[in-house]
């Protein structure tokens, strides 16, 4: 598809409903499917639809495709369960846009459960000994991504001299925003040197540069911008959409001191906004750990390659810096229950809309969102927007 | 042969066989396709560059660079060695990259470097099983 098609999406779809799970952080008593269930209805609620109006469903999960729409008594003509890690859902937007587009659905439901600390509900997570990773990975001591996501951060930091002190002042501007938001699990202030005198996982991450590890969920509703202006909300388009994957081992990654599917993702995503980066009010970078927001800087060209460290220095994405980013307190401060690119959506859908209290960002009338998969292995971008 | 081995254990699939075994002879092979050159890990029936299956077996001369690392301290159910230990990405003098594990090095980042050259060790973890595993070039 070239690029004049790709400009045809721009603003075509718009988010008419976001919600959470009723509460999210450490939920013994919720199952996966509760949490996505909450999430979709919360959705719905939010857009003033009814769950008779919803005619696609797409959530992940290996089975996700048959027992979402059977646990929430939908019988979908659209089923999508792209699973390529945390960014799903946005790349299901890119989705939505392609279906509603082409005619085959009207009312999209994007829904997200994950009893990700607690464990209610889940499947366990162990690659199998014949699998790619099992073989060729598993054997030398790698558990999950916090051991996996380090190798690109080293050779970030061989490559361009970026320090443990520039990853950690991400940790420490996005402490900041949660403290604004009383949903945050971890809302106490912390310093750079917090971050590095706290417990070592896996060199050149401290605890303190990794996610939090939660429960929650969450649901989007898509519809097409002409159906959008009937409904209650105000409409948020879809300006911009992207994703790739170009691996799935972390040993295969091309360059690890350069994203190279983000930067194919975003820029899908910049050609079809028309948009440029002096558009971008809020910026909502997947954190789950302090190096990726760096790396998403440097892919989606709000930097140089290299200079995603310097970028974050000074506090400058803190509340009251000139580039906000991760408001709602991020994978590091607010809630992370695996695959936290829903959460992503739903702060930058309610920031646009103007309903974050304390946290507001002032005028915000653009967002951008860009998530990462697997082991850096997808990435998917969407510019949002309260104009089309 | 190590009795104190209690990590995963990979367990081969058809394309991958002729790897382990090799390895069980210490030797360290990779492909290379016979249509457009391209050496490549991990084993596939179809080359990643051009989709041919005219791929030929070629040993590797078990030297490379140390592309990336990490050194892991917590976090591990089954760890392959006491921690904290180093995780390797390898970048072989013959073109593919790996993932392994450095040894015979303090677990260290002021002992590490990008770019550092190193060369295999072969680790039979048990009967059936040889890891490959690196250590920096000159030491013992």
């Amino acid at each position: 598809m070239g690029r004049v098609a790709l400009r045809e999406g721009r603003g075509t779809v718009a988010i008419v409903g976001a919600a959470e799970s009723d509460r999210v952080g450490k939920l013994p008593d919720k199952s996966a499917l509760m949490l996505h269930a909450e999430g979709a209805r919360n959705a719905l609620d939010d857009a003033g639809l009814s769950v008779k109006d919803v005619d696609a469903v797409l959530a992940t999960g290996r089975r996700a495709a048959n027992e979402v729409p059977e646990y929430l008594g939908i019988r979908p003509r659209y089923i999508d369960n792209t699973s390529m890690g945390g960014c799903s859902f946005i790349a299901h937007l890119q989705h939505a846009m392609a279906v509603i587009n082409a005619g085959i659905a009207e009312v999209v439901l994007i829904t997200h459960g994950e009893s990700g600390r607690s464990r209610v509900g889940m499947d366990p997570y162990v690659p199998a000994r014949q699998s790619p990773m099992g073989q060729f990975e598993m054997p030398f001591g790698v558990g999950g991504p916090a051991t996996r996501y380090t190798f690109a951060a080293t050779r970030h930091m061989h490559e361009y001299g970026t320090t443990k002190d520039q990853m950690a002042e991400v940790a420490v501007a996005t402490r900041k925003w949660a403290s604004l938001n009383p949903r945050a699990a971890q809302r106490d202030a912390i310093t750079i040197e917090d971050v590095k005198a706290s417990r070592l996982i896996a060199w050149p991450f401290n605890l303190l540069d990794c996610c939090l590890v939660t429960d929650g969920g969450g649901g989007l509703v898509v519809t097409s911008s002409e159906r959008a202006r009937d409904l209650k909300r105000k409409p948020v388009y879809v300006l911009g959409t992207g994703e790739a994957t170009h691996h799935n081992l972390i040993s295969q990654m091309p360059r690890f001191h350069v994203w190279d599917a983000a930067v194919q993702a975003g820029k899908s995503a910049w050609e079809m906004s028309g948009a440029s980066h002096t558009d971008i009010d809020l910026a909502m970078f997947y954190d789950a750990f302090t190096i990726v927001p760096i790396l998403a800087l440097e892919a989606l060209g709000f930097c140089g390659p290299g200079e995603g460290g310097a970028f974050v220095e000074g506090q400058r994405t803190a509340p009251g810096g000139d580039f906000p980013m991760n408001t709602n307190g991020g994978g590091l401060s607010y809630t992370h229950s695996g695959m936290y690119g829903m959460f992503m959506l739903v702060e930058a859908v309610k920031q646009l809309r103007g309903e974050c209290g304390e946290r507001q960002v002032t005028g915000a009338a653009t967002a951008i969102c860009h998530g990462t998969g697997g082991m850096l292995s997808a990435s998917a971008t969407a510019i949002l927007s309260t104009e089309r | 042969m190590s009795d104190s081995y209690r990590g995963p254990l990979p367990k081969p699939t058809p394309e991958t066989a002729p790897y382990w075994e090799a390895l069980r002879r210490h030797e360290l092979r990779v492909q290379r396709c016979d249509d457009c050159g391209e050496a490549f890990f991990y084993p596939r029936n179809v080359c990643p560059a051009c989709l041919s299956d005219r791929l030929t077996w070629v040993p590797a001369s078990g030297r490379g660079r140390l592309h990336s690392f990490t050194i892991v301290h917590a976090g591990i159910a089954t760890p392959p060695l006491p921690l904290p230990y180093v995780v390797a990405i390898v970048e072989l003098d013959e073109g593919p990259r790996l993932m392994s594990n450095l040894v015979g090095v303090d677990p260290d980042p002021e002992a590490l470097s990008c770019d550092m050259p190193v060369e295999i060790e072969f680790a039979d973890v048990t009967d059936e099983v040889t890891l490959p595993r690196f250590r920096p070039v000159g030491e013992c």
